[in-house]
């Protein structure tokens, strides 16, 4: 099954390799990893989407709890959760090309943040599955770079992560 | 006043009331070496190699239950050290290892005698820091001792590079040190307790089954006091030998790939099977699907929650200080006025009473040839099993746990989870420090023993007098055990070829050196090693045993408890 969890750590040098780190050692899957600092600078917040059964999940989470810079893990998964993410494409836009970019990128609510006379470079934000969704509309040789930012997750109304 | 990094190390260490510090200096930690040697706070003792500085250091650790400590330079002292470091991350033994490290000017510059310590170390610690700022020593350091004595205790690596060791700040040391993100629980979940209780006085084939943790959280005495209180049989992995007395009639023995018939016979039948500070881990069930059975229930009770449903699916989780739970069960089961089935209890006893009978411990004791099992035997009745007993890793290890029965916790110091081969020498040093009128005891290999015995030398400076059981079979036994029931008879690297005269070499090094060759002077030589003219001085017993025995009984890897291969 697919996790995503969310955690708030120290914002230590290291702090981020302590995770990646456990991950590996243990063999656990990591799908996508984001880590930024929060409105307390001295906190990290990262979310991780991982998949396992359910006793491979409990023992992520209880291992991640263990790490001494690691204040709060909450699997977000388990309730009501938002999870966004972030896509830029650059892809051709010349000729016809041009005319369909421009709708494709509308029809998907993608915003065009580069142009030059040859491409284009949409912007994307919505779930993982929506950005999947773009890409296969898209006509695959017309796509020249993509770059994503894994998800990001949040609780909806009361789940609140916060110390 | 001001005071230099380096002073401000030394002054944290007296505060901490640290009295021995392992060590081996070098380039990044001269000021500290130089500061160590202007105070006379905590003694210095000098080893021969990094890995057994920190092997001394844990060896302390487990004979005092104190938080160990060990220092070593960059690069190869820190390398070094990492065996030591992960030997006491796999038993979660509390210590602080303080390793130098490049000037911060030079990190990442593949300076000499640079390696990334908080990098390489990272898997193996509980915790570990670089300190790039003088002013964080003094903080940083208390944080290490709380984090390594506190919750399940384990490692921590403080990485100071040298010119943090010169600058200097105001010196003062925290008197408490609070972290958001680690608040380790000590007090189990009433609830739970409550549950776990009634579950206890409801069972009919009950069975106790303890670890290290017992050792560690210092529950001896409330284990004992549960355990007659119920008069359940009870197991004790390798780590938690002692923690109940071994002698003991409620003792079944040791559980595992080489536990008892009884105790491992038990385990698997039971129908409430109580785990207290233990870990369910390979050596111990095996394979976690032929360990399951129908209608068992499993109480466990552990301090680190990631231990707890990790191999193995219990009933009733309780995290929590083993102490502080067992004292919290006693409680209610006494309070409750009620009792286990005495009728169903004493069935089971029978059940078990018949297991025992098989005798699965026996050896041959007609042999013309020393068996190692009978040095172990006759060790323990020279000694009144009372000496602190540190091995190496293999068969030697084995007959150790087997044969010499420990009454009291902290008293058997080995190398259980990681099976550092060369731990029992420089782990005995330590011990011998931790008490220095008692009698330690090193049961080793000659393999073993070769991985470490540079030592000697550490011992004859520091007048440490061991007394070192060599089990000599001139085979890696443990290796050319399996190669002859798993491997038909290839044994592939498992002999020891052009062993040195270990009686002349200790000898050499300054100590008493001796060889047994007869079953009929096994008696007369510990005596006399143990004996009061030899008191101060190490003796290297070097017996040379049959070299085909092999440990049993014995659970091949990835078999069940009840697959037992017996003699």
């Amino acid at each position: 099954m697919r996790h995503i969890i969310s955690l708030l750590m120290e914002n230590e040098a290291g702090a981020l390799s302590r995770v990646a780190g456990l991950f590996s050692a243990r063999g656990y899957n990591i799908e996508s990893l984001t880590v930024a600092p929060t409105e307390d600078e001295t906190l990290s917040r990262m979310t991780i989407v991982t998949r396992g059964s359910d006793d491979v999940i409990e023992q992520i989470t209880k291992q991640l709890n263990k790490l001494i810079d690691v204040v709060k893990v909450v699997d977000l998964s388990e309730a009501g959760h938002l999870e966004r993410e972030l896509m830029l494409v650059k892809v051709r836009a010349e000729g016809e090309l041009r005319e369909e970019m421009k709708r494709m990128s509308d029809i998907f609510r993608g915003r065009i943040v580069d142009v030059t006379e040859k491409t284009y470079i949409i912007e994307l934000t919505g779930p993982g599955h929506k950005l999947d969704a773009f890409l296969e509309a898209l006509d695959k040789g017309a796509i020249l770079e993509t770059v994503r930012t894994g998800a990001s997750g949040i609780g909806r109304g009361d789940r609140i992560l916060k110390i | 006043m001001e005071l230099t990094g380096a002073e401000i190390v030394v002054r944290c260490l007296a505060e901490e009331g640290v009295e021995f510090v392992f060590g081996y200096p070098g380039g990044a930690v001269l000021n500290i070496y130089d500061e160590v040697f202007k105070q006379d706070k905590f003694k210095h003792v000098l080893v021969r190699h990094e890995q057994a500085a920190v092997h001394a250091a844990d060896g302390y650790a487990r004979a005092t239950g104190r938080t160990g400590v060990a220092l070593v330079t960059s690069g190869p002292g820190a390398t070094n050290a990492v065996t030591g470091i992960a030997t006491a991350y796999m038993d979660s033994i509390p210590l602080v290892v303080i390793s130098g490290q490049v000037p911060t000017a030079v990190i990442g510059m593949d300076a000499f005698q640079e390696v990334d310590m908080v990098g390489i170390t990272r898997p193996c610690v509980k915790h570990n820091f670089l300190v790039k700022d003088v002013k964080d020593i003094a903080e940083t350091l208390k944080k290490a001792f709380y984090i390594a004595s506190t919750g399940r205790p384990g490692p921590v690596v403080v990485d100071i590079p040298k010119d943090v060791t010169q600058l200097k700040t105001e010196f003062a040391y925290p008197k408490k040190v609070t972290m958001r993100s680690y608040n380790p629980v000590i007090k189990g979940h009433t609830g739970q307790i409550k549950r776990a209780a009634q579950m206890i006085l409801e069972a009919k084939r009950p069975m106790i089954y303890t670890g290290g943790g017992v050792v560690l959280s210092n529950a001896a005495e409330e284990l004992t006091r549960f355990t007659r209180l119920l008069g359940f049989p009870l197991t004790s992995t390798l780590m938690g030998l002692g923690g109940y007395p071994g002698s003991d009639p409620q003792f079944t023995g040791m559980l595992g790939m080489h536990g008892t018939y009884e105790a491992n016979m038990a385990m698997q039948h039971c129908d409430v099977l109580i785990a207290i500070g233990a870990r369910f881990d390979d050596r111990v069930i095996g394979n976690p699907e032929h360990f399951f059975q129908e209608g068992r229930r499993i109480i466990h009770i552990d301090i680190d929650p990631a231990s707890i449903a990790k191999r193995v699916k219990v009933d009733v989780p309780i995290v929590g200080n083993v102490k502080d739970v067992l004292a919290e069960m006693t409680k209610l089961i006494l309070a409750s006025k009620e009792t286990p089935d005495p009728a169903a209890l004493k069935t089971w006893w029978t059940q078990i009473e018949l297991w025992r009978s098989r005798d699965c411990m026996k050896y041959d004791r007609n042999s013309d040839l020393i068996k190692p099992q009978y040095v172990v035997e006759k060790m323990h009745e020279v000694t009144r099993g009372e000496a602190y007993v540190t091995s190496d890793v293999g068969q030697h290890q084995m007959w150790a746990a087997q044969y010499y029965k420990f009454d009291q916790p902290r008293r058997w110091i080995n190398s259980g989870g990681l099976g550092t081969m060369g731990f029992g020498l420089p782990a005995a040093m330590g011990v011998q420090f931790a008490h220095p009128d008692a009698a330690v005891a090193c049961i080793t290999g000659e393999g073993s023993i070769q991985m470490n015995i540079q030592e000697l030398a550490t011992c004859k400076q520091f007048n440490l007098p061991l007394k070192i059981i060599l089990l000599n079979n001139r085979y890696l036994g443990m290796v050319r055990q399996w190669q002859e029931f798993f491997y038909g008879n290839r044994y592939a690297e498992s002999y020891m070829d052009a062993l040195p005269d270990f009686a002349k070499l200790a000898e050499s090094y300054g100590h008493v050196g001796m060889k047994i060759e007869k079953p009929e002077d096994v008696e007369g030589a510990l005596k006399e090693a143990f004996g009061p003219e030899l008191k101060e001085r190490l003796v290297f017993m070097n017996f040379i045993t049959d070299r085909t025995e092999n440990v049993c009984p014995m659970i091949p890897a990835g078999k069940g408890l009840s697959e037992m291969i017996l003699v």
